[in-house]
């Protein structure tokens, strides 16, 4: 037996691939409960299906993500235990998906943005050098796809549809351009992992994002918020210093799991 | 008296003939290994078999029962070391669905897949062609909903015999 070390422990390095597991996990499962929140409230039925569809391919790949997580962090926590039991502070998803619904325009454009940060991204990860990452991406960018075509879509439909749709969506992407700065800013973790070729290479992803999400807002007649002009941008997520709603909605989410610990349906 | 003999080791090929009876349960017309979530299966020397299955979509509800199925299924049939697990790679396509169990579908009411889509990351606008009508095999159909009644089914609609229809989507 070891005597007790009266030192405290060195302290951990930053563990790059489950910080990265977290980020893409989180940015799911935050979006995906988001999502949840319109079922029974969606305009017509079949959008309200669409949008729950959607959000139940986004809580599978969280699944997947996190249970990676799970296993590479070797603390013997499972996808439920890192959804349920941690605070908004452990959460690692950027601040765009935590945002409130709005109206339909703003949640359609919340997840154009999303989606199309996802099929840049998982595709660049489908080729990944670490191949359980490589996987799940390729698996998740199949699904990414098809959530792209459906909120560009909606995108075309609102742009150039009627006076109303037009400058509720174009709203809409005033009020959350300032969140995307945030999807491609290099932070130490990012770069490393970008440099083993694990991660994505968030900057040089940037510009590809920007002339897919621009080719769509500009068939809808809608205008490209310019950067400079939606200052502050806002920053945080990644590291754990979000928004007021985000402790909102996990206190909605994991309510249930707190109050009957094990409880099993 | 108890006399104790070992189960008999199952062969590979019994227990793909099992897995042919357990049906997806959203899609009750074609087995697990006819929609290719069935990937591989061992058996080893001592007869323990391994059942690797890979997910349709990352959120269907039904892997889950699909698994419970399987191990039901080798249970029922006296196989009992068996465990199921998943892989993620290759990601599941519809194109491992055969010409045999695409006219199953369409013979449910169910129009078959097209070709798994390609190319660029961002498609929009619907070049994407519209399925024949299961029923009558009209082309003169349009899609209502891109996302149906579960994750892998879009909702269509045919104008020639007027009668909605469900899709399955080529991923």
């Amino acid at each position: 037996m070891t005597a007790p070390s009266v030192l405290p422990p060195p302290p951990r390095p930053p563990h790059d691939e489950l910080e990265l597991l977290l980020r893409l996990g989180d940015d799911r499962l935050v979006l995906g409960h988001r999502l949840s929140e319109w079922c029974g409230h969606a305009p017509i039925l079949e959008e309200d299906i669409a949008l729950a569809n959607v959000s139940l391919d986004l809580l599978g790949q969280a699944t997947m993500f996190l249970r990676r997580a799970g296993e590479v962090e070797g603390k013997d926590r499972d996808e439920d235990a890192l959804a349920y039991w941690r605070e908004a502070v452990e959460f690692r998803n950027c601040l765009l998906v935590e945002q409130p619904n709005g109206d339909f325009a703003f949640t359609i454009a919340r997840q154009f943005l999303f989606d199309v940060y996802a099929v840049v991204t998982l595709d660049a990860m489908s080729r990944s050098a670490n191949a359980e990452l490589a996987a799940i991406a390729a698996k998740s960018l199949k699904e990414a796809k098809y959530h792209v075509r459906h909120s560009g879509e909606w995108i075309l439909k609102l742009g150039d549809g009627t006076d109303e749709s037009h400058r509720r969506v174009q709203r809409a992407l005033d009020e959350l351009w300032r969140f995307t700065p945030e999807l491609f800013a290099p932070d130490d973790v990012a770069a490393r992992l970008a440099a083993q070729g694990v991660g994505p290479d968030l900057p040089t992803l940037r510009g590809q994002w920007e002339s897919l999400v621009r080719d769509v807002v500009e068939r809808a007649t809608l205008t490209l918020p310019h950067e400079a002009s939606h200052t502050p941008h806002l920053h945080g997520g990644r590291k754990g210093m979000h928004s007021e709603h985000l402790g909102h909605l996990l206190a909605e989410m994991q309510i249930v799991a707190r109050s009957h610990p094990g409880a099993k349906w | 008296m108890v006399i104790d003999s070992p189960a008999p080791v199952p062969t590979r090929e019994a227990v793909l003939e099992i897995l042919d009876t357990v049906k997806d349960p959203e899609v009750p017309v074609l087995s697990v290994r006819e929609l290719g979530i069935v990937r591989d299966v061992d058996v080893d020397p001592a007869g323990a078999v391994t059942v690797t299955v890979t997910p349709t979509y990352s959120g269907c509800p039904a892997i889950d029962v699909i698994e419970h199925d399987i191990l039901a299924a080798l249970a029922a049939a006296g196989v009992t070391q068996a465990r199921v697990q998943t892989a993620y790679a290759p990601a599941w396509t519809t194109d491992w669905i055969g010409p045999d169990a695409r006219a199953k579908l369409k013979a449910y009411g169910i129009a078959p897949p097209g070709p798994a889509e390609t190319g660029g990351l961002v498609q929009l606008l619907r070049a994407r062609r519209t399925p024949p009508c299961p029923y009558c095999d009209s082309r003169d159909t349009e899609i209502r909903s891109e996302f149906g009644p579960t994750a892998c089914k879009s909702v269509c609609w045919c104008n020639s015999c007027r009668q909605p229809f469900e899709e399955f989507k080529a991923i």
